[in-house]
């Protein structure tokens, strides 16, 4: 088992015939996912290596080809009408790679989003991929990731393959990773993720990464509180300048709650085993495992 | 993007808002015309990309053209430090000069786009003038919060809402509401990050004031608001750090001597504490981003080397969509005309990284390899101490 996807799970990329899109299609394919088709408007009726077939809308792509999961990597200034265009065609889940969408879009996107059953990973964000299914959704490099019982969640990218390699190194492989994007509005966050892997009979144990600023870590830890699994957590920041104030208003308000020292405070006081650097991520969470 | 309060007061104007009556000035000589016209009795800002300025004698109410003179004279040109800046401060290279304005209540007044109701909010009190911070620590029971549906927008009820905990007066009211409309209709016209008015004033004939104005501008919206590049002030963020945003790298100046260049922002502040916890203070956060090219990679690099403060260069480089040659030969083309350069620590992991190390090991430049975080940790403890 593994979460958000499995067996049924079937691909569309929207923003297939782009550079960054193209390629990291590729990638998904030799690994193994079920890629069935891709949306570039005004490509539609060509195919992708000879083998994929190319719509024009998400609509056509879903009746042809019942896809049920998009990888986005439409540029910013269309990436808002991408997940929209998905979302109207039942997708259940998006995982939109697209990196610099206005705020202001996701917002709206994502209060759309909302109040449908479409679940959406990022933006700005790796993607998911479980090794077990040999199902990668994103742009991780799959040769880091071994099969097993460890989750995975964090806010970064590049520090999720160091976590990801740290536990495969030990021999602890993972059920899911995923990075649920660096923007400050994201569609599915920590709490979500972590319930899912609660629930999911084969995650033993999860890794969290968090950083410094916002209140997104400590929302986490009032979930970690009801959970039945071990949470492993590492905050990266600590070095980071107190008092040079980065201009946001709601970091600002939070006050010292968005310190790398707060979060850990109040993780630790809520059950979280805390990683205490950033080498320590597999060992910390070896002492989780019983 | 941020903006200075004149050019914040500009756009608010523009769209409808109640600003005091006011002049820029870049020269001392145009102060005796400006006073004159505000008849002798003025408060004079500097205009600087920071908050504080009160507190350290950024804002002055001058009753003569001598004291507008001997305030001008102590500004302009000099670098102010607040509490927000460093000890460096920054340059004041203008002063706003306004009317006073006669002030019956003072309200604190800003719309940040709030990631944990996943909306624009708004956030009022009626302590103004206070700063958030302060507020947030000692009346957070007077602080007022209104998140709006960005499908739907500002609603009637939530402006009588926020209208009733302020405690306003039927005229009041109606003032608020029209400010509170165009406030928000400024906030998602030119895609802000944070619009702060504090003081919000409220004038003896029920007016509303925008006092002071701070405007974030969010810098992944400026494609769609081309006329707005033009409000960006260079002289107020660091060189190297203007340097860096012209070549789309996530730079920070730190105080400390070993420099880095990392992919992520996530990894990058990992990488940090990692120099931190060897013992060592870190120069700078970089993050070259996924997509880097070469060149990008050299100009990253040679941010790096021209911080005279850094003594050790640690790179430490997850490979993704960015490959670890092209992190290589980047290097190799920012260190061409001197490959004696400072001492040079690499981690290089992930897609690529047995190229990218031996196109460096084939160098001239004398590379310490790491295989992992711990291993660099203890590489960087013994350089730094052969530095001291």
């Amino acid at each position: 088992m593994s979460i958000l996807v499995n067996e049924t799970t079937k691909v569309v990329v929207q923003g297939i015939t782009g550079k960054e899109g193209s390629f990291h299609t590729q990638k998904c394919l030799e690994y193994g996912t079920d890629i069935v088709a891709g949306v570039t408007p005004g490509k539609g009726g060509q195919t992708f290596l000879n083998k994929i077939p190319i719509f024009n809308t998400m609509e056509e792509a879903v009746t042809e080809t019942n896809c049920n999961t998009s990888l986005i990597f439409v540029p910013p200034p269309f990436a808002s009408d991408a997940m929209l265009e998905s979302v109207n065609s039942n997708i259940n889940l998006i995982v939109c790679i697209t990196e610099g969408i206005p705020v202001q879009d996701s917002a709206k996107v994502i209060n759309h989003i909302q109040k449908t059953n479409t679940r959406l990973i990022g933006p700005n964000c790796p993607g998911l991929i479980s090794p077990k299914h040999r199902c990668k959704i994103g742009i991780m490099p799959a040769a880091i990731h071994t099969k097993g019982t460890i989750g995975v969640v964090s806010r970064s990218g590049t520090l999720t393959y160091e976590a990801v390699s740290q536990l495969s190194k030990l021999g602890l492989g993972q059920s899911t990773c995923i990075g649920i994007g660096g923007d400050p509005i994201t569609g599915m966050g920590f709490n979500e993720i972590l319930t899912e892997f609660d629930k999911d009979p084969e995650t033993e144990s999860i890794v969290l990464i968090g950083e410094i600023g916002g209140q997104k870590e400590q929302e986490a830890a009032t979930t970690i509180k009801t959970m039945s699994k071990p949470v492993a957590a590492l905050i990266v920041g600590e070095s980071a300048p107190t008092g040079k104030r980065m201009g946001h208003a709601g970091a600002i308000i939070t006050g010292t709650s968005g310190t790398a020292k707060a979060k850990i405070d109040y993780l630790k006081k809520n059950g979280a085993e805390i990683i205490p650097n950033p080498s320590e991520i597999g060992i910390t969470i070896k002492k989780t495992l019983k | 993007m941020n903006i200075h309060e004149y050019q914040a007061k500009e756009l608010l104007k523009n769209n409808n808002l109640s600003i005091p009556n006011g002049f820029l000035i870049q020269q001392k000589e145009e102060i005796p015309n400006t006073i004159k016209k505000l008849k002798n009795k003025a408060v004079i800002k500097a205009q600087i990309h920071a908050g504080g300025r009160g507190k350290v004698g950024g804002v002055k109410i001058i009753n003569s053209l001598q004291e507008a003179n001997e305030i001008a004279e102590n500004m302009l040109g000099k670098n102010l430090s607040t509490n927000q800046t460093g000890q460096k401060g920054v340059p004041v290279n203008s002063l706003l000069i306004e009317e006073l304005i006669n002030i019956k209540r003072e309200i604190y007044f800003s719309i940040i786009m709030d990631p944990s109701n996943k909306t624009p909010t708004i956030i009022t009190s009626p302590e103004g003038g206070m700063e958030i911070e302060e507020l947030a620590q000692k009346a957070s029971e007077k602080l007022f919060f209104e998140p709006v549906d960005p499908l739907l927008g500002l609603q009637s009820f939530q402006i009588r809402q926020l209208g009733i905990k302020l405690k306003l007066s039927k005229n009041e009211f109606a003032n608020f509401s029209r400010a509170l409309k165009n406030l928000f209709n400024v906030f998602v016209k030119y895609d802000c990050s944070l619009l702060e008015i504090n003081p919000l004033v409220i004038t003896a004939n029920d007016d509303f004031v925008c006092l002071d104005a701070k405007i974030i501008l969010e810098d992944d919206a400026l494609f769609r608001h081309p006329e707005l590049n033009s409000l960006n002030d260079p002289s107020q963020t660091e060189p190297l750090e203007n340097s860096a945003s012209k070549y789309g790298i996530a730079y920070v100046k730190l105080s400390g001597t070993v420099g880095c260049l990392v992919n992520g922002a996530g990894l990058a502040m990992a990488t940090m504490d990692i120099i931190q916890s060897s013992g060592a203070k870190p120069a700078n956060f970089l993050d070259v981003g996924g997509g880097a090219s070469e060149e990008k990679v050299k100009e990253a690099f040679k941010i790096i080397l021209t911080d005279k403060s850094v003594k050790i260069i640690f790179v430490n480089i997850f490979g993704g969509i960015l490959r670890c040659d092209i992190v290589a030969r980047g290097i190799i083309m920012a260190t061409k005309e001197d490959p004696n350069t400072s001492k040079i620590v690499v981690r290089m992991q992930g897609t690529n990284f047995e190229e990218g190390r031996k196109i460096l090991q084939n160098s001239k430049l004398k590379v310490n390899f790491v295989e992992t975080l711990d291993e660099a940790t203890t590489v960087i403890k013994h350089l730094s101490e052969e530095e001291a």
